[in-house]
């Protein structure tokens, strides 16, 4: 098992590496530079070549790359020009922020969806199964964002259950409390969708291994019925399940972008999309080497636990 | 700033946010927040509170009630007046500024204001070989480049040596660049000073808590008189329609930039709208080196053709009013009442067509998706494009995010387009003109006169506005140049935004100035 894993991790660093470039050469070529971004109307030939030499952008491509690069391994990923912070600061602060949103989603997607393709699959064609596809085509069809807006609109401006956006209160704020308040909206609009997608699947993964034999044997041998489904049934689903799981975990990550925007919440897609906007070239490679790091050891992760639940595949 | 990326639907969500909000009986909005503590809705994160250092207007609106200048604007007005400095005198030729300093001001650190801190400060912005000149970058320090020394006399006596006369200078220490920051904190937090500031303003800073908030307290020893308020509380939130459902919700006392559709929202008592013209102005860059504008009669001709009136009632919902010039309005002493806007006039646009010979020009315009001070630059695009066609133009629009925009229109538009739209926000009446209408302003010379214009009785009027040391004889020249200019029409002069700004009813006293800053000494908070 150590094998595999060290072996998945190498595996990787080339990944990551790739990213790097990638990530570099987009803020690269993208047109518009930071001096434009922070001059505005006022970007004088002049004042643009003061602050690209101020923030170091007039050195060659290939050598801006490696010091960029090196920095990095040395753990330093450089300031934000826009924030006048660290940037790694600034990642850390707003992933969390993204962790707990996100992980919080994740776990009301994986709990509700498998909960309901399980329920669905075990009670086939019945009341159950018809009004959960139903609830769950709906859930796949409404676009996050748009069911943030209208959350907001009915929840926080008319019933006033919930505040609008932020992560805490502006002033006197910050408790547990306060903060699972402000978390309660966000999170269930961005699981809606992964919650469906879960759900779908589960259902037919457990249709499929309902019908095998060893099924029926336990069936035959008299288990009760409620063992079979959640017993022998769902752990042998799971194997189907897991992926798809991984596959939603980086959906919820990546959709966090969107609902981070419509609630305000203080994570790193709405970091990554206005320092794009401000061609704060550090921030945005540090934030998307960052997420690509996490989202691939995630990865390696869920193929792990994969392998611990189905010994085939590990090779 | 504008937060172009993710808009949605704008105005389909706030359509059925009315909808929504009508079927479901609107209830009172009543503020969560304890008196004297005032909530701001802001559109962004500040980058630094380090005047110096920062350009955005959404940070100018903290430093402004954290800071003072030498000098400020007139309540209501873009005219100076004493602030820091009581008074000041100039010599004859104009190139010498001697200010006497307010007595017994101190900083909020506790440390003394007086001219070692004012020549600090400059010194730090400009000279390269100053200790703590690395605390920048300093991106506006080219609003003072003609000042050459800056030099104490006595302790409340500071004399600015300009290296020519530059008119424009009181109004550009009126500005947030010219903020007057403790020397003391600069030296003890040195490049991590924008987050620990320190100044001489209405309110002292508490705390700041990345993407959370700004927190300022009252300062009670203002030397101008303390604040009403104990706390402002300064929250970004970027999206235009969550910062709305903020309002709503009682979330936050004061919204600044209110988008236009969302404006409905507000009327009734619980809400106060509050409007101000400002020195902005939105024109359509008209390229008179080639093609079709490089004729007078044709550029005249686009800006009959133009339904400036539509455009700020329809697409901008009354958030702007017609512009007349290229000077707004807002300047008021440097403002020519007696221009008259471009009537809307479809048969005279085609008339002067008709006489100019031209057979439907082609047109390439230049549109961009945001930016800074551009309104709705895609709406305000599309009608400009439907009013030039409807004359007989062939409009073709090429859309641009602002960064790639600037980066296309700022070298000038020859061998691309025949027209981009722009808009600027300035503190002086020189600025922009100085800046964009001068033959030794085109792109080549380090300028922003992208459409080419030339006219030598322009060139001369505002060399000569620069130098004067007389308000009035500027006044004059100023006024001159604007009838000159809007005859020859390098540009179609399109509207002057209004900023707007919201508050619940248990704010008073508040209001917006002028000069766009927001000043929050007088407010109370019910």
């Amino acid at each position: 098992m150590t094998g595999y894993i060290l072996k998945r991790l190498l595996s990787a660093v080339p990944v990551l590496l790739g990213i790097t470039v990638i990530v570099f050469l987009i803020m690269a070529l993208i047109p518009g530079d930071p001096a434009l971004a922070i001059l505005g109307a006022y970007a004088t030939p002049e004042n643009v070549a003061k602050i690209n030499r101020d923030l170091g952008l007039d050195a060659p491509l290939v050598a801006r790359y490696f010091i960029w690069l090196g920095n990095m391994l040395t753990g330093d990923f450089g300031t934000s020009f826009s924030l006048n912070r660290p940037v790694i600061d600034e990642v850390l602060d707003r992933f969390s922020a993204t962790l707990l949103l996100a992980g919080t989603s994740f776990l009301l997607c994986t709990l509700l969806g498998i909960a309901a393709g399980v329920i669905s699959a075990a009670k086939q064609y019945g009341w159950a199964d018809k009004g959960i596809t139903f609830a769950v085509l709906l859930g796949i069809s409404i676009p996050s964002f748009f069911l943030g807006m209208m959350m907001i609109l009915i929840f926080a401006v008319e019933l006033r259950w919930f505040p609008v956006s932020g992560m805490k209160m502006a002033y006197g704020g910050g408790g547990f409390a306060d903060v699972a308040n402000h978390l309660v909206m966000p999170a269930f609009a961005l699981a809606v969708v992964a919650t469906g997608v879960v759900a779908r699947l589960s259902r037919s993964a457990m249709l499929e291994v309902l019908r095998q034999d060893f099924i029926r044997t336990a069936r035959a041998k008299g288990v009760r019925e409620g063992r079979v489904v959640w017993g022998h049934a769902l752990r042998a689903a799971m194997v189907g399940i897991i992926p798809v799981l991984g596959i939603q975990a980086g959906f919820v990550l990546s959709g966090a972008v969107y609902i981070e925007m419509v609630f305000q919440w203080p994570g790193v897609g709405r970091m990554l999309v206005d320092a794009i906007l401000k061609r704060d070239i550090l921030l945005v490679q540090g934030g998307v080497v960052f997420v690509a790091a996490c989202y691939v050891l995630f990865n390696i992760a869920v193929d792990v636990a994969q392998s611990l639940l189905d010994p085939r595949i590990k090779t | 700033m504008k937060q172009g990326m993710l808009n949605w639907t704008r105005r389909g969500v706030l359509a059925a946010g009315t909808a929504l909000g009508l079927a479901l009986s609107m209830g009172p909005a009543a503020a969560q927040t304890p008196p004297g503590v005032l909530i701001v809705g802001q559109i962004a994160e500040p980058k630094a509170l380090d005047p110096a250092a920062v350009t955005a207007v959404n940070d100018f609106r903290i430093l402004m009630n954290v800071y003072d200048g030498l000098v400020r604007y007139k309540s209501g007005t873009l005219e100076v007046e004493p602030a820091l400095a009581e008074s000041w005198e100039i010599s004859e030729d104009g190139t010498t500024y001697t200010f006497k300093l307010r007595e017994g001001v101190t900083f909020h650190d506790g440390s003394a204001f007086d001219a070692e801190a004012v020549k600090f400060n400059f010194d730090r912005m400009l000279k390269e070989d100053h200790p703590f000149h690395d605390t920048g970058p300093f991106p506006l320090a080219f609003f003072f480049s003609s000042v050459e020394e800056v030099t104490v006399i006595d302790p409340l006596t500071v004399e600015f040596q300009l290296n020519a006369p530059y008119a424009p200078f009181l109004s550009n220490l009126a500005y947030p660049t010219g903020l007057i920051v403790s020397p003391a904190a600069v030296e003890e937090y040195g490049a991590d000073y924008g987050r620990h500031p320190s100044g001489t303003g209405p309110f002292t800073f508490a705390e700041w808590e990345s993407n959370t908030h700004v927190i300022l307290n009252a300062n009670g020893d203002y030397w101008d008189g303390a604040p009403e308020l104990e706390t402002v509380v300064f929250r970004p939130i970027t999206d235009a329609n969550t910062r709305t459902a903020e309002m709503l919700a009682g979330g936050i006392d004061l919204m600044v930039e209110v988008p236009p559709v969302a404006l409905s929202e507000f009327e009734g008592d619980d809400f106060t709208v509050v409007e101000q013209a400002g020195p902005h102005v939105w024109f359509l860059i008209l390229n008179a080196k080639d093609g079709p504008f490089a004729e007078k009669a044709v550029r005249q001709a686009a800006n009959y053709a133009v339904n400036k009136t539509a455009l700020v009632e329809n697409v901008l919902e009354g958030t702007a009013e017609v512009a007349a010039g290229p000077t707004p309005p807002a300047f008021a002493w440097a403002y020519n009442e007696a221009l008259e806007p471009y009537p809307y006039d479809p048969e005279k646009a085609k008339a002067l067509l008709a006489e100019a010979g031209m057979e439907a020009p082609e047109v390439t315009f230049f549109v961009t998706e945001g930016g800074s001070g551009m309104l709705d630059p895609v709406a305000m695009g599309t009608a400009i494009q439907a009013d030039l066609e409807a004359v007989g133009f062939d409009v073709t629009i090429e859309t641009y995010e602002w960064n790639t925009f600037l980066g296309e229109v700022n070298p000038g538009l020859e061998g691309k387009a025949d027209m981009a739209e722009m808009a600027w926000m300035t503190n002086d009446p020189d600025t922009l003109p100085y800046l964009a209408l001068r033959t030794d302003a085109w792109p080549d010379k380090g300028g922003f006169n992208s459409g080419y214009y030339s006219n030598p009785e322009v060139d001369e009027l505002l060399e000569k506005a620069r130098v004067s040391t007389s308000q009035d004889e500027r006044a004059s020249l100023y006024q001159e140049m604007q009838a000159i200019v809007q005859e020859d029409a390098p540009w179609v002069f399109v509207a002057n935004w209004k900023q707007n700004a919201v508050t619940s009813s248990a704010v008073e006293d508040f209001a917006l100035e002028p000069s766009f800053f927001l000043l929050l000494r007088d407010v109370v908070k019910n």
